[in-house]
């Protein structure tokens, strides 16, 4: 196998894990991953070095917002609803899903990346194509914004540890 | 407390919690934090978002891969031509262009044919799927003629797949208005009884690998080959349903360069 495939390889785990936060939906996750797999390597000859992952970042976020500008014009042809019958009771992964539901599709990614994948601010600008400031301000705006849900939401409950 | 302190932003209390800020600047933001209550909460609050997300969707991280990403098993699809962007896509919507590295990769043609197939197709399977004593016109007995009718009346050569390895027999087929005129339309039955059937017309469509969209109860995969869109409708198994649309594609795809056109 070549490096890059093996690259890619490594990558497919935490792939997956952005895409089932992202979607929310376990199911149009693998389809994105495996989708953004496809297009990688496909386009191997594109690519000019640098880091894989976050070049797979970048066609996956592409790819999910191409799904999503694709739903949005056809609102009558979308059966899928059921992301949170799968979370089960537990409520406080209920409410950070729901909480993440809420969010602009560019803050959620912001969030995701920087939270859960661990790109730095400089890779996740890379990655959706914008400047720093932009990816802090999304930051800012996902972050105040699932405060606001979750205070909102459980005003008596407490998280404790 | 100290007066000289520097102020510290909104930004820095990010940097701080993402492990961005530098290391000379931490101090100054711990003894901010110390004497700014509400900035307490507000890094508290967005440390336990972390750990909720943490919580929620890290253990994706460290599951083993299904089979379905099996990297040279992918990659053996883009040799079946340029146009193939495989996947299956939940709701059948095609997936455009990539921007960035693939700014100049061509959007996925139209989309209209995919929903109307995929729609036409789910209803044709709900109308006949169920019926008991005709559910085709022709049986698969005659099989040869079935093909040759049907090939007929679309002007394009047809296959009806040899399904038998998944232990699926051809019931027959019938003719079906479509969205692009005559359409055939396969029923295949498996050992309890549960019916799939292959729905097939023409379209303009740039090729395309399987994509997949589901209803309530019943699902499909859409794929487009050469001139013609197969849908494959069938319960909403999705795994089943997706080898047997595998099967068929493969089918359908092998004959194609014999065909010439």
């Amino acid at each position: 196998m070549s490096e890059f495939r093996q690259r890619i390889e490594a990558a497919i785990p935490a792939l997956r894990r952005y895409a089932r936060a992202l979607t929310r939906d376990a199911e149009t996750a693998d389809d994105i991953v495996q989708d953004t797999l496809v297009r990688a390597l496909r386009s191997e000859h594109l690519f000019h070095g640098g880091d894989v992952r976050a070049w797979l970042y970048t066609i996956l976020t592409n790819l999910n917002r191409n799904r999503l500008r694709t739903l949005s014009r056809r609102p009558t042809v979308t059966p899928i609803n059921d992301n949170d019958a799968a979370v089960g009771p537990e409520a406080g992964s209920r409410d950070i899903t729901r909480a993440l539901d809420e969010l602009a599709e560019d803050q959620r990614a912001t969030l995701l990346l920087v939270v859960l994948e661990g790109l730095t601010y400089r890779e996740v600008a890379e990655v959706q194509g914008v400047p720093i400031g932009t990816v802090m301000s999304r930051l800012a705006r996902a972050r105040m914004q699932i405060r606001a849900y979750l205070d909102g939401e459980r005003p008596a409950l407490r998280r404790v540890k | 407390m100290n007066d000289r302190d520097p102020i510290i932003t909104e930004e820095d209390l990010h940097a701080y919690v993402d492990g961005e800020l530098a290391a000379e600047r931490r101090g100054a933001v711990e003894a901010w934090l110390a004497a700014q209550p509400d900035d307490a909460a507000k890094v508290a609050a967005w440390r336990s978002q972390i750990e909720m997300i943490r919580e929620r969707y890290g253990m994706v991280g460290s599951e083993a891969p299904p089979e379905r990403f099996n990297l040279a098993r992918l990659a053996r699809r883009r040799w079946r031509g340029p146009a193939i962007a495989a996947a299956a896509v939940v709701a059948a919507f095609l997936v455009g262009g990539v921007a960035g590295w693939f700014a100049r990769d061509a959007e996925a043609g139209s989309r209209s044919d995919l929903a109307r197939y995929t729609t036409d197709a789910l209803d044709a399977y709900r109308l006949y799927a169920v019926e008991v004593r005709h559910p085709v016109e022709v049986s698969g007995d005659q099989r040869p003629h079935l093909v040759e009718w049907l090939s007929k009346r679309l002007g394009s050569p047809l296959r009806a797949p040899e399904l038998d390895k998944m232990g699926l027999k051809l019931v027959g087929g019938r003719l079906l208005p479509g969205p692009n005129g005559a359409t055939a339309f396969f029923m295949y039955e498996g050992p309890s009884g549960e019916r799939f059937t292959l729905y097939c017309g023409r379209t303009s469509d740039r090729e395309t690998a399987l994509h997949y969209r589901t209803g309530d109860q019943n699902a499909a995969y859409y794929w487009v080959d050469r001139d013609l869109a197969y849908v494959l409708s069938g319960p909403a198994e999705r795994d089943k349903l997706y080898a047997i649309a595998r099967a068929a594609y493969d089918q359908i795809d092998l004959r194609a360069p014999q065909q010439g056109g």
